[in-house]
């Protein structure tokens, strides 16, 4: 199983608030849409959010491999997925694997 | 309880509209995030970790049914189905939309409730005791004070940019139920022996990283003068509060740093300028608001026996009804810490049960308190068992109150961008350890409380068992402390050794119960235990 460590890009929806990911041409809900960034991530971040698509938009590490895309640190996965505690409101709600993709 | 008047709905009217405003020009570009974060946080508009965060005032934690029923309503049209009481005694809301922020404003604003300077460096939702006005103990009602103490502090442009947020509790008896000695400035009202009613402030207390207790900076203040001493002691702390550094810019930090007698001083000689001013509201207007808070029509044929003879229900009553002032009454607190549920989270659904029930048997009064519960202030004991009934089936009557059971969790890395670890789970495995309630009754009043980052929301310096949640090298790890009270003999807990993973605490706690029920003697609580026997045993039995 090869994986490799990336930087992306995340923030939230100016409107929704909604967890957003970069991925490459716009903002997608979903971790795995995320592309890597290298070092252009604070102009990225600083156009779009010029142009009102995104707010509070940071880089992160994260490990990619042929599973998908799965931030490094807990707090950015709780972001990507949702809350632990109401899985009911997640983005994976019927996936029994979600927890143990958070832990 | 206290109705709007004219200005203050066009205060709120007004609010919401500039607010609406505000959101169309951020919207727009017009205004940038650097610009509207401030605003924004004005009106207790948060960016979390899953969205927009709305914090809705609740003041000093008092609300109607109709207010009640509104935030039923607006979980359900505007967030997913549910809200969150918290240790200010607000409620927030974890799924908010920018877009439909004003219009959640709006639907507030038309029961008399907003979100103003629920966040922000600015004077914030005044606590005050959540049994006021029913208590047997009390010397005087103290919500009286806090709504002038609102009034006073909302939209007041001289405080509308302190070096860091002020928190103010305010209790009317000996019996500390709102954690006062722990807030920025804590007031107490009093009576002397001559029979006069009083004020105590204390100044400089906080928890957060730097947890300190309050001296009294004024043994003895008329209330009359209220406000004008506390606005000389904003003033003192308005110029002196450190700016420079966001950690040490709190006011237990002044008072700390320069001592409580020259902090004293300077406030005094503020105070006495101040008086010179005529800022003190008339005192109509504090009789205004008194006169608004004046006892229900109590029922005195209202019967103090009733059936006790199913269990459950008495033992519900026994720990969840407490002694109120007026035979034949009492205070039902309604537990949101359901066995493995999330600590004050409500459903729409069980808000507006609640709302009902308040309606039909409190005398349209509900009361948030600072642990995550609801209380019915003014309820017949003959309604109690129909309470019960309807409480049950919607899972709001777990027989708890301030047993292990009833612990307070912050959000935590669940929701907050500023935890650490999340606390909802562990508060979820504790309280599933403990589930049999007559284990919890053996061990008696413990408080529990847990904090997912060092900001200390979840209050876990005051707890009997207080934890703080960190960050180990990426992981989540939990300290353990014992020894914290938040009631008149407010103290601070000390951690007691090397942290724990979640199970390793839940482990950790269930040790150190079990040590409580060997070394108690007569009827000790598990704080008095600790405190005299000290922390070697309890180290000695967790770590070996």
């Amino acid at each position: 199983m090869s994986s490799e460590r990336i930087k992306v890009l995340t923030g939230n929806d100016l409107l929704t608030g909604d967890v957003t990911w970069w991925t490459g041409n716009g903002w997608s809900k979903a971790v795995d849409d995320a592309v890597a960034v290298g070092d252009n991530a604070e102009t990225i971040a600083a156009a779009e959010q010029s142009a009102q698509r995104v707010v509070g938009a940071y880089a992160i590490d994260a490990m990619r491999d042929e599973h998908g895309l799965r931030p490094k640190h807990i707090k950015e996965r709780i972001r990507a997925l949702g809350p632990t505690v109401r899985l009911d409101l997640s983005l994976r709600p019927n996936d029994p694997s979600a927890t143990a993709w958070i832990a | 309880m206290y109705q709007y008047d004219t200005y203050d709905q066009a205060m709120v009217d007004s609010r919401v509209s500039e607010f609406t405003d505000q959101v169309a020009r951020r919207l727009s570009g017009a205004l940038t995030e650097d610009q509207f974060k401030p605003l924004r946080l004005k009106n207790g508009l948060y960016l979390q970790l899953h969205a927009y965060m709305l914090r809705v005032a609740i003041p000093y934690g008092t609300l109607d049914s109709r207010q009640m029923r509104m935030l039923g309503d607006i979980a359900d049209r505007y967030d997913r189905g549910y809200g969150h009481f918290t240790t200010r005694q607000n409620i927030q809301y974890n799924w908010i939309k920018l877009e439909d922020a004003p219009a959640i404003l709006a639907d507030l604003a038309t029961v008399g409730m907003h979100a103003i300077q629920t966040s922000g460096n600015c004077i914030r939702n005044t606590t005050a005791d959540h049994f006021a006005g029913a208590a047997a103990d009390e010397v005087a009602d103290p919500r009286p004070y806090a709504e002038l103490l609102r009034q006073w502090s909302t939209f007041h442009p001289e405080f509308d940019y302190l070096p860091r947020k002020f928190k103010v509790a305010i209790i009317g008896s000996e019996t500390d139920r709102a954690a006062m000695k722990l807030h920025d400035i804590g007031i107490q009202v009093v009576r002397n022996q001559a029979g006069e009613t009083g004020l105590r402030v204390h100044v400089g207390g906080g928890m957060g990283r730097t947890p300190m207790i309050a001296p009294v900076i004024r043994d003895w203040l008329p209330p009359l003068q209220m406000i004008s001493y506390l606005e000389a002691c904003l003033r003192v702390y308005n110029r002196h509060g450190r700016r420079d550094n966001k950690y040490k810019a709190r006011i237990k930090i002044l008072v700390h740093e320069i001592g409580a007698d020259e902090y004293r001083r300077q406030v005094e000689e503020e105070f006495a300028h101040i008086l010179t001013l005529g800022l003190e509201p008339p005192p109509a207007e504090l009789e205004r608001i008194k006169a608004q808070f004046a006892d229900p029509a109590f029922d005195p044929a209202a019967p103090q026996a009733i059936d006790l003879s199913d269990p459950d229900f008495a033992l519900w009553v026994d720990q969840n009804v407490h002694a109120h002032k007026a035979p034949g009454y009492g205070i039902v607190t309604i537990s949101l810490k359901p066995t493995g549920g999330i600590p004050g989270d409500a459903s729409a659904d069980q808000i507006r049960l609640i709302a009902d029930l308040a309606r039909d048997h409190s005398f349209d009064e509900l009361r948030v308190t600072h642990a995550q519960n609801v209380v019915l202030p003014h309820v017949k004991r003959s309604d109690l068992h129909a309470i019960w009934q309807k409480l049950d089936a919607a899972g709001l009557a777990t027989p708890n109150l301030d047993l292990i059971g009833d612990i307070i969790a912050c959000p935590g890395l669940d929701y907050c961008s500023l935890a650490n670890a999340r606390s909802i789970p562990l508060a979820q495995k504790i309280s599933q350890r403990f589930a049999d309630i007559g284990r919890q009754r053996e061990l008696g009043e413990l408080k529990l409380k847990i904090s997912g980052c060092i900001n200390a929301c979840g209050h876990h310096h005051a707890g009997h068992i207080g934890v703080l949640g960190v960050d180990r090298k990426g992981l989540e790890n939990y300290q353990l402390l014992f020894g914290g009270s938040e009631g008149a003999d407010t103290s601070l807990g000390a951690i007691i050794g090397p942290g724990f993973t979640e199970d390793g605490l839940v482990d950790a706690i269930e040790t150190a119960t079990n040590l409580y029920l060997a070394q108690r003697t007569g009827d000790e609580r598990f704080l008095d235990t600790f405190r005299r026997i000290g922390s070697a045993p309890f180290k000695e039995a967790i770590y070996g």
